[in-house]
């Protein structure tokens, strides 16, 4: 025999894609902390050398012959600074039901992450390491790597909220939120691989 | 609340009288390989692991029979000894106990929560050949002289390429069950009224989301230095080194922490009374994930006692029992609070309660082995005293699996497994557990070496555990393959379940048997957390 309960009211809104969002934001986190951690690992384990002054004695772990693009590290935290104002913009006019705004401020969404990725590929262009040189050179592949991967995912995101926002769908405050936060969480991994890997080096 | 229909059909498409045998087929197998719906997904990640949990069982007969006489190799060859203790323990971690549970809860999690449906099941579905996928190339690789410590570079990259694609798979199926607990329950159902097994999904689902993309980062280093450098990791040798926590204790607890709750689902059923001591409960089902989480991110803390004043001493202990201990009072909270809830019932029989006390007693088993492993002055390490507790572990973890499935069986399949059969298998298996990991827990201390399949000596009947151990593990792949083929029969042309066949108190009892494709027509209400006992007659207080 089927039991029959009571139906219920009608659910709340479950902000379904908002909270896997977070999930897979922290999912992200454990991610990036524990490359980092590697990361961290091993430069404490390099030897010490002598700085080119001879002044000072500093960690073996970058290179010698190798110069970090600093410059095109900075253009790229600074993208993300704007890049956090839009996205932020889009959830806040998706609240507003302004369309017109949601639509705007994806766009420039998408152009500043263009221009991430575009400074992303400018630092392995400009850094000019070969993979199979060495401990260092391998990890920063693989770090850097797989941040630019999680980037693009961004994108794809972004490319997807704008298309259901031009559809029709620039009022669903759960997506532009999800979108947000992704965006917030690629920012702090930036500024934690920025200034681990491209500050500290 | 009603049902409109009794049969899963929403995302089958049926063949007409005129289409072809070859046509059905096709259709059937393109209906299983795109479906969304989540009691599906589930029974595939299942009917999956199962399988592998036969062959990762008979692999460890083979070790077993390998190690009676401990000189000269008669069934394996020498250079390949490495690669079947990899393929064993990632068969059993990646292969049986991670996917099993996590299908048990990604079948009946929905249903329990009064959802209908998991949430994106895309994600699930997606997540399941994944993993597929992924495990399928990290055991191929394996065989073809790859994984940790393999002669063949290409399949060594190609291990560590399947390992990563299982661990995005199986993320993208846990990151669902959490959602749709977290966003899907039914108007009424509070977290604090969460049946049991989902609450254990639920945090055992959050431990695997905080804990597979550290596996998953050091997946990426290990590839990229070993396809292009091989300098950082040590090469092919080095990735047991990276790699080896997520195929031993404490991690192991992890995987297992989904299946935590499915005792005390049951054993509420079985004393026919609401749960006692639940928020008691809630508190031992989080303390084994989070307390496992705790174990598997730090490095062990092992208690040595050489040379120490007393106040030395509990600073060395205090640590160790807080990340060793912790997942063991958890389980020992879950295991008391079962037992107490039947003594202060009506007990009657349920044939999954078998199972399920067995498997969370060797849980159990295998997590106080840990803790003695890491106690310096017993000088287990590196024995073969920490197979027996992976053994412990992992075939616990088997056996809840059987419990759920058997337990579970009507609302996914529509029929009852045969309790004879059920618990003649549940004790067979355990059997077979106890004859696999108690001999190891014995050579352990009389230091047979962990890893290796030959050339040891001890003092001792050596052959007597190692003949033991094998015949132990081949008594457990008999074991499954047996529950598989019962539960073949008796799920296609077995005993018709009836919507309620074990009176029983949450939602997923409420619809018919098998569970409708949309599992509810209309949202139902909660006003407890034991729904159906609050409309049965005398509130079930039988």
């Amino acid at each position: 025999m089927t039991h029959a309960l009571p139906a219920g009211p009608r659910p709340a809104p479950r902000r379904q894609l908002f909270i896997s969002t977070g999930i897979a934001v922290v999912a992200g986190t454990m991610l990036m902390g524990g490359m980092l951690s590697v990361w961290l690992r091993f430069r404490a384990a390099a030897p010490t050398r002598p700085t080119s002054d001879g002044l000072r004695q500093i960690k073996d772990w970058l290179p010698a012959d190798l110069t970090m693009p600093e410059v095109v590290t900075n253009v790229g935290i600074l993208s993300f600074l704007v890049l956090t104002v839009m996205v932020q913009w889009a959830a806040y006019a998706a609240r507003r039901g302004d369309s017109k705004h949601v639509v705007s401020a994806l766009g420039l969404t998408l152009l500043f992450g263009i221009a991430i990725i575009n400074a992303q590929a400018a630092i392995f262009v400009q850094f000019n390491v070969g993979v199979a040189s060495g401990a260092y050179q391998s990890m920063f592949y693989a770090i850097v790597g797989t941040l630019t991967v999680l980037i693009v995912s961004g994108l794809v995101f972004t490319v997807a909220s704008l298309f259901k926002s031009i559809g029709g769908r620039a009022a669903n405050t759960d997506l532009l939120n999800a979108h947000a936060l992704y965006w917030y969480f690629l920012a702090a991994a930036y500024t934690a691989v920025w200034f681990v890997v491209f500050v500290q080096k | 609340m009603t049902t409109i229909e009794t049969h899963a059909s929403g995302t089958q498409v049926r063949a007409t009288s005129s289409d072809s045998a070859l046509g059905a087929f096709l259709v059937g197998v393109g209906a299983w390989a795109t479906t969304t719906d989540h009691k599906r997904i589930g029974r595939l990640f299942i009917g999956c692991a199962l399988l592998i949990a036969i062959a990762a069982a008979a692999l460890g007969a083979v070790i077993g029979v390998e190690r009676i006489s401990a000189t000269g190799y008669s069934i394996l060859d020498k250079d390949s000894v490495t690669q079947i203790f990899s393929l064993y323990r990632v068969g059993l971690s990646f292969g049986v106990m991670l996917p099993l549970l996590l299908g048990i809860a990604i079948a009946v999690v929905p249903l329990q929560v009064g959802a209908k449906t998991i949430a994106f099941a895309r994600a699930a579905m997606f997540g399941f050949w994944m993993w597929l996928a992924g495990v399928g190339l990290a055991i191929g690789s394996t065989i073809a002289n790859g994984g940790p410590g393999g002669g063949n570079e290409k399949m060594v990259d190609l291990f560590l390429l399947g390992m990563g694609i299982a661990v995005i798979g199986a993320l993208a199926a846990a990151i669902s069950v959490v959602t749709t607990v977290l966003t899907s329950r039914a108007p009424g159902m509070t977290l604090l009224r969460v049946p049991m097994s989902s609450w254990s999904a639920l945090t055992g689902g959050v431990a695997l989301v905080l804990t597979l993309p550290v596996l998953f980062g050091t997946l990426v280093y290990l590839y990229v230095d070993h396809r292009y450098a091989r300098i950082a990791f040590g090469g092919n040798k080095g990735i047991s080194d990276w790699m080896g926590w997520s195929l031993t204790q404490p991690q192991t607890y992890v995987y297992v922490a989904m299946g935590a709750g499915v005792l005390a689902e049951i054993a509420a059923v079985v004393s026919g009374k609401r749960q006692v001591l639940r928020p008691v409960l809630l508190t031992g089902i989080a303390i084994v994930s989070i307390a496992s989480l705790g174990g598997a991110t730090q490095v062990q803390h092992a208690v040595t006692w050489t040379n120490t004043s007393a106040s030395d001493k509990v600073k060395e202990l205090i640590p160790f029992l807080i990340f060793n201990g912790l997942p063991l009072l958890g389980v020992l909270v879950v295991l008391g609070v079962s037992l107490l809830g039947i003594a202060k019932g009506k007990p009657r029989l349920v044939p999954a309660m078998a199972p399920a006390l067995l498997g969370l007693g060797m849980v159990l088993t295998g997590m106080v082995g840990h803790l003695v492993s890491l106690f310096g002055p017993a000088q287990l390490s590196g024995t073969v005293f920490e197979e027996g507790e992976f053994i412990y572990v992992s075939y616990g973890a088997l056996l809840i699996g059987l419990a759920a499935v058997s337990y579970w069986g009507p609302k996914l399949w529509g029929r009852v497994l045969p309790s004879s059969a059920v618990l003649g298998i549940s004790g067979l298996a355990f059997l077979g557990t106890v004859l696999a990991a108690l001999p190891m827990y014995i050579a352990g201390f009389a230091n047979q070496p962990a890893g290796v399949a030959n050339d040891f000596s001890y003092s001792g009947p050596q052959e007597l555990w190692n003949t033991a151990s094998a015949a132990g593990h081949a008594l457990v792949a008999v074991s499954v393959l047996l529950f598989v083929l019962t539960a073949l029969r008796a799920f296609t042309a077995g005993e018709v379940a009836g919507d309620d066949p074990w009176d029983a108190q949450s939602l997923e009892w409420s619809v018919s048997s098998p569970a409708p494709s949309n599992n509810f027509v209309s949202t139902p209400s909660v006003a407890s957390a034991e729904p159906l006992l609050d409309i049965k007659p005398a509130g079930g207080q039988k």
